[in-house]
């Protein structure tokens, strides 16, 4: 049995965007919706983390800051792009130096539509990413016994 | 039951105990700002995470000094519970803490370092407190053994109440809450992001959070002996004390680390001291 689901660890970090889906990303943690209910901690630190939040699209400049973000968490690891942005660089799309979705850099496992993202689908947005999360776990686990 | 047995019980129950504790203030804390927080057993739903979550391990030391650091703090807690030597014992608590500070120390991130000297800087502010506190036992009880204090009957509190003051004001840095969580937050967005921990994952931050739940029952076990002359209303105070910790926690600010050691060492001088000084007076030296 695995503990992901109970005690998931979120790193949030913002890439170009308008700042609207982060100030949501921030509102779940308000008393309104309150997201440690689910054991959720937002951690600041990609060594204690187990899901990446992105909000925001890719540009030149924190390319590599995101690929850094994600090497240097430890597995099993999901990353959820929250917004327009994050999923195809919305509105900057056409900017001379957005390369686009987070997909672009990393890997991504959740979508999560929305300008800006509601705070509702945002903690949807990560709850699907714990079951993904889940079989992460299993494979990397038969992949070590293996 | 022989006081080995007690120090036995100590090494099974305390994680058990130190968890639920710590369950119990998540709780507290989510409720006094408004919000429902997390189940009661979420602190070991995360270490049982942690243990399942890979270990990236920056260099030889970081492990064996966190193993230390945990296995000297069970020795702490054993010892204290078992009725050794409290003079050791908090030699023992102060080896264990540089073993952290050493593992902190092993890896190359900035945040890690400056947590690790936050961390040596506490321990500066607080072990004037906890040496005075010794005096004090061992001027009115006449022993540093858990049993003999508690079999005295005596009410330290009445003897020693400028050192219990003094004793609660260091204990906010032992259990790395606001206003000392200069070193360590578990809160979202602190300044040093994890600090101490920042550069540890998955089975190293288990192992830090095992001892912390070791400590802080030793912790509240030393709380114990100031209200030990009646059993109930002393495991009452001790609770009462871990609430009012909680209170601290959730209404102060963040201090610098100037402001905590200087007002460390002024309590300490004055509350621990001031009370040193008329238990002479009154006592004899």
């Amino acid at each position: 049995m695995s503990y992901f689901k109970k005690s998931p660890w979120l790193l949030h970090y913002d890439g170009s965007s308008c700042n609207g889906c982060d100030i949501e990303v921030l509102a779940c943690l308000t008393p309104l919706y309150d997201i440690e209910r689910f054991g959720i901690i937002n951690t600041g630190n990609p060594k204690h983390a187990d899901i990446l939040l992105i909000t925001g699209g890719v540009n030149e400049q924190n390319a590599d800051i995101i690929k850094n973000l994600y090497d240097q968490m430890p597995d099993p690891k999901v990353v959820v792009a929250v917004g327009i942005c994050a999923t195809s660089g919305g509105v900057f799309a056409e900017c001379y130096n957005i390369l686009g979705g987070i997909d672009k850099v990393i890997p991504v496992d959740v979508y999560v539509m929305g300008c800006a993202a509601r705070p509702e689908a945002i903690i949807d947005g990560v709850v699907k990413a714990l079951s993904i999360l889940e079989e992460k776990y299993t494979t990397m686990k038969q992949e070590k016994v293996a | 039951m022989t006081h080995l047995s007690i120090g036995i019980a100590y090494i099974f129950l305390a994680p058990l105990v130190g968890g639920l504790l710590m369950g119990v203030d998540r709780i507290v804390s989510a409720r006094m700002q408004r919000r429902v927080g997390p189940p009661l057993l979420q602190p070991f739903y995360d270490v049982a995470k942690l243990l399942q979550k890979d270990t990236i391990i920056v260099n030889r030391l970081q492990n064996p000094a966190l193993v230390c650091h945990l296995v000297f703090m069970i020795a702490t807690g054993f010892l204290f519970f078992e009725g050794s030597d409290i003079l050791l014992i908090i030699f023992l608590l102060t080896l264990s803490a540089v073993f952290l500070v050493l593992a902190a120390y092993a890896s190359s991130s900035p945040f890690s370092h400056a947590g690790a000297e936050r961390e040596l800087i506490l321990m500066t502010a607080y072990e004037p407190m906890v040496l005075l506190m010794l005096v004090g036992f061992y001027k009115v009880i006449d022993s540093f053994s858990f049993y003999t204090i508690v079999e005295s009957g005596k009410p330290l509190i009445l003897y020693l109440p400028g050192i219990f003051i003094g004793f609660l004001y260091i204990l906010t840095m032992k259990f790395r809450k606001s206003p000392f969580d200069i070193s360590i937050s578990e809160h979202a967005h602190q300044e040093l992001v994890s600090g101490l921990t920042s550069d540890f994952s998955g089975r190293s931050i288990a192992l830090v959070n095992i001892a912390r739940w070791y400590e802080d029952v030793f912790l509240l076990g030393l709380v114990y002996l100031f209200f030990s002359f009646n059993v109930l209303g002393g495991i009452a105070a001790v609770l009462l004390t871990y609430l009012f910790e909680i209170l601290i926690d959730n209404t102060f600010a963040r201090f610098k680390w100037e402001a905590a050691l200087r007002s460390a060492w002024i309590v300490a001088l004055v509350l621990g001291g001031g009370n040193l000084v008329i238990l002479y007076a009154f006592m004899g030296v």
